[in-house]
């Protein structure tokens, strides 16, 4: 197993373990904490490919910094999102958060 | 692969693991903070001690902070039984079958691997990307961070559907 | 090298002579030990010191005499501090999250230490040099706000669980300001690295030194920093988590023994990791103020000035009221934020202005204006008047 596919099995076991989290956890909370894991699953994938890719090339390296950026934006109008149907629904499972309107 | 990388790669998925399959929310969370942490460990072991340092202050002193937040103001620290069994049974094998797609790529890559991998670019070099050739991206994050950041804070206000009480 | 010099990297050298007697293979650890030790010796060291100097301090503010019975003058009061301490019975609640009530102190106090790994503590005594050495103190200064949490969180206690949030609310939002008031340093230092900051700061003009303190972007943005460090480590004025009088001791009100001693310990080093800071960044680090008085060896220089900034919040805490929640966020995101964004206008102003007169009176205008704008932008809503009470006369 060359470096990079160790690093690269290390990304697909903690993205598929977020994907199982988002897909059968009923809390929104617990849904939002599976796509953080993905993404910081696809940072990873970033790093290790930036480190042995082509030599002088760090667009891998800078597009990590935008992404965790990006996630951070993303959790917090998630989790304000949540909040919200929260005070809507009084619940958070998402399976009972079923009606669009009222 | 040292051992180090073999011990850092286990405490990231066994904690990732555990965040995901944990009824207790806080214990999900604090065990969520911990995959981080070992991830911005995994960034440091492939030299990318800057994006590891932003990594933590980011996510673990952040989103993760954020995340326990949301736990404690939607008062939901323990899931209703039986929730977790039941899909367990559900998620392990679909994560599986996503695993072994995903894996299957990974170690047919035909890229040209370089054993020794790239050297860190320094803050400076860094620094000099994101003006020159990654400015517009960078301006873009900027806006994105400042909407979303609005967008947040006004989702979150309460609503202000009766006039506030007279005191 | 002269005497002087000799005197100034008396600790390097004897490094150097103790690492070069191992044998090869045991140098790196050796070093690295040699680096640690020191550390760990000299803080908790120096919160000894502080915590007598502080309740010697507070009595003298206060008009009472403070501790005095311990040793002469009650110097050895910290001892008999720790030793009780060390033999209380260490009480936790039936209800706590055993794990990570436990692991709660041992998580504030790493970052803590982490964070004087990167701090220059003389000429060539850096313990890790780093490209990005800026970045990661505030990294690990993330790791107080979860283990703020964790004691808050598995005491199951509403007290603790209050000064927890109330902990964390306060960290996040002045963490801003913190890091924002020491971008312009970085911006006209042009790195990220300490030691490469302080020696940017080593140059004299007229005998005084190029502090960036001296600057009108650094002052202000020197107070910002002040005022962001004391509530980043819950000093008073700005200690509403511990809040004796309202929630008892916020986050660690469950700990007791030696537990509740690493709390402690853990806020004084952070206090000290972020004096250290303020040093480096503002106050020319181990630098002399005047090239008169650079034959005095650059440690003594270091810890002359963290023992005066510790006396500063000393002071600030025996003579500020504790500020009100409500005041303490709108200060934080209606002032504090910013002003810092400001402050980085103003130093933008001062790299690109060529001409010094002008570099000085265009910054310092810019600081000026945005410090009264926002100051009338605070008080004018009436915030401050004469304060009405609802169910008193």
């Amino acid at each position: 197993m060359s470096p990079l596919q160790a690093y690269l099995a290390v990304s697909v076991i903690l993205f598929a373990i977020g994907f199982g989290g988002v897909v059968t956890r009923r809390n929104a909370i617990v849904v939002l904490m599976g796509v953080e894991l993905m993404l910081n699953a696809a940072n990873l994938n970033f790093i290790a490919f930036w480190k042995f890719g082509t030599s002088g090339n760090i667009a891998g390296y800078i597009f990590v910094l935008f992404s965790i950026a990006i996630a951070a934006a993303e959790s917090a109008v998630g989790l304000a999102l949540v909040i919200l149907i929260y005070r809507h629904y009084k619940t958070t499972n998402l399976d009972e958060t079923t009606r669009l309107h009222g | 692969m040292p051992s180090s990388f073999y011990i850092l790669a286990l405490f990231t998925i066994a904690s990732g693991f555990f965040a995901m399959s944990l009824r207790n929310l806080v214990h999900c969370a604090l065990c969520l903070a911990l995959s981080f942490l070992g991830v911005a460990g995994l960034f440091l072991h492939l030299n990318a001690g800057f994006i590891a340092f932003a990594q933590i202050l980011v996510y673990v002193g952040a989103v993760a902070i954020l995340i326990v937040f949301a736990i404690l103001l939607t008062h939901n620290t323990e899931e209703k039984k039986g929730e977790s069994a039941t899909n367990l049974v559900l998620s392990i094998p679909l994560s599986a079958a996503v695993a072994a797609i995903l894996l299957n790529g990974a170690f047919s890559t035909q890229l040209a691997l370089r054993g020794t991998g790239n050297t860190a670019p320094s803050v400076r070099e860094l620094g000099t990307a994101l003006m020159t050739s990654y400015v517009v991206p960078l301006e873009i994050i900027g806006v994105l961070l400042t909407v979303a950041l609005l967008g947040a804070i006004v989702l979150a206000l309460p609503e202000r559907s009766s006039p506030p009480e007279a005191g | 090298m002269t005497a002087v010099e000799q005197v100034d990297q008396v600790f390097v050298t004897a490094k150097r002579h103790v690492v070069d007697l191992a044998p090869l293979e045991f140098q790196p650890i050796i070093s690295v030990l040699l680096s640690i030790i020191p550390i760990l010796a000299v803080f908790p060291l120096l919160f000894a010191i502080t915590t007598i100097l502080e309740r010697k301090g507070l009595g003298r503010i206060q008009n009472r005499l403070g501790p005095n019975r311990v040793g002469p003058y009650g110097i050895l009061q910290p001892v008999a501090d720790g030793l009780k301490t060390l033999f209380k019975e260490s009480v936790q609640p039936r209800a706590a999250e055993k794990v990570i009530f436990f692991l709660a102190p041992v998580v504030l106090v790493i970052p803590a230490l982490l964070a004087f790994s990167v701090i220059p503590y003389g000429r060539n005594m850096v313990p890790l040099e780093m490209d990005a050495a800026l970045l990661f103190f505030f990294a690990v200064g993330a790791g107080t706000e979860l283990a703020v949490f964790m004691a808050g969180w598995a005491s199951r206690n509403k007290y603790s669980l209050l000064g927890a949030m109330r902990a964390i609310a306060q960290m996040l939002s002045y963490e801003i300001p913190l890091i924002l008031s020491a971008v312009p340093v970085v911006m006209l230092s042009g790195t990220l690295s300490p030691a490469a900051i302080v020696s940017a700061q080593d140059t004299y003009t007229a005998t005084i030194a190029h502090w960036n303190v001296f600057k009108p972007w650094g002052f202000a943005a020197f107070i910002v920093f002040l005022i962001a460090a004391a509530a980043e480590s819950n000093r008073s004025p700005f200690d509403l988590p511990e809040g004796e009088s309202e929630i008892i001791a916020g986050y660690y009100i469950e700990y007791s023994g030696f537990k509740f001693a690493l709390f402690f310990l853990g806020e004084y080093l952070g206090l000290f990791a972020i004096c250290g800071l303020g040093i480096t960044l503002f106050l020319g680090g181990y630098t002399a103020p005047f090239s008169f008085l650079n034959w005095i060896p650059s440690w003594i220089w270091f810890f002359t000035k963290l023992l005066a900034l510790v006396c500063f919040f000393i002071w600030v805490r025996g003579t500020m009221p504790r500020v009100r929640m409500d005041q303490l966020m709108n200060f934080a995101w209606k002032f504090m934020l910013p002003m810092a964004l400001i402050n980085i206008l103003a130093a933008a102003a001062w790299r690109f202005v060529p001409i010094l007169g002008f570099r000085w009176s265009i910054s310092a205008l810019i600081v000026a204006t945005g410090y009264f704008a926002l100051g009338e932008g605070l008080t004018q809503k009436g915030q401050y008047g004469k304060r009405t009470y609802k169910f008193a006369s």
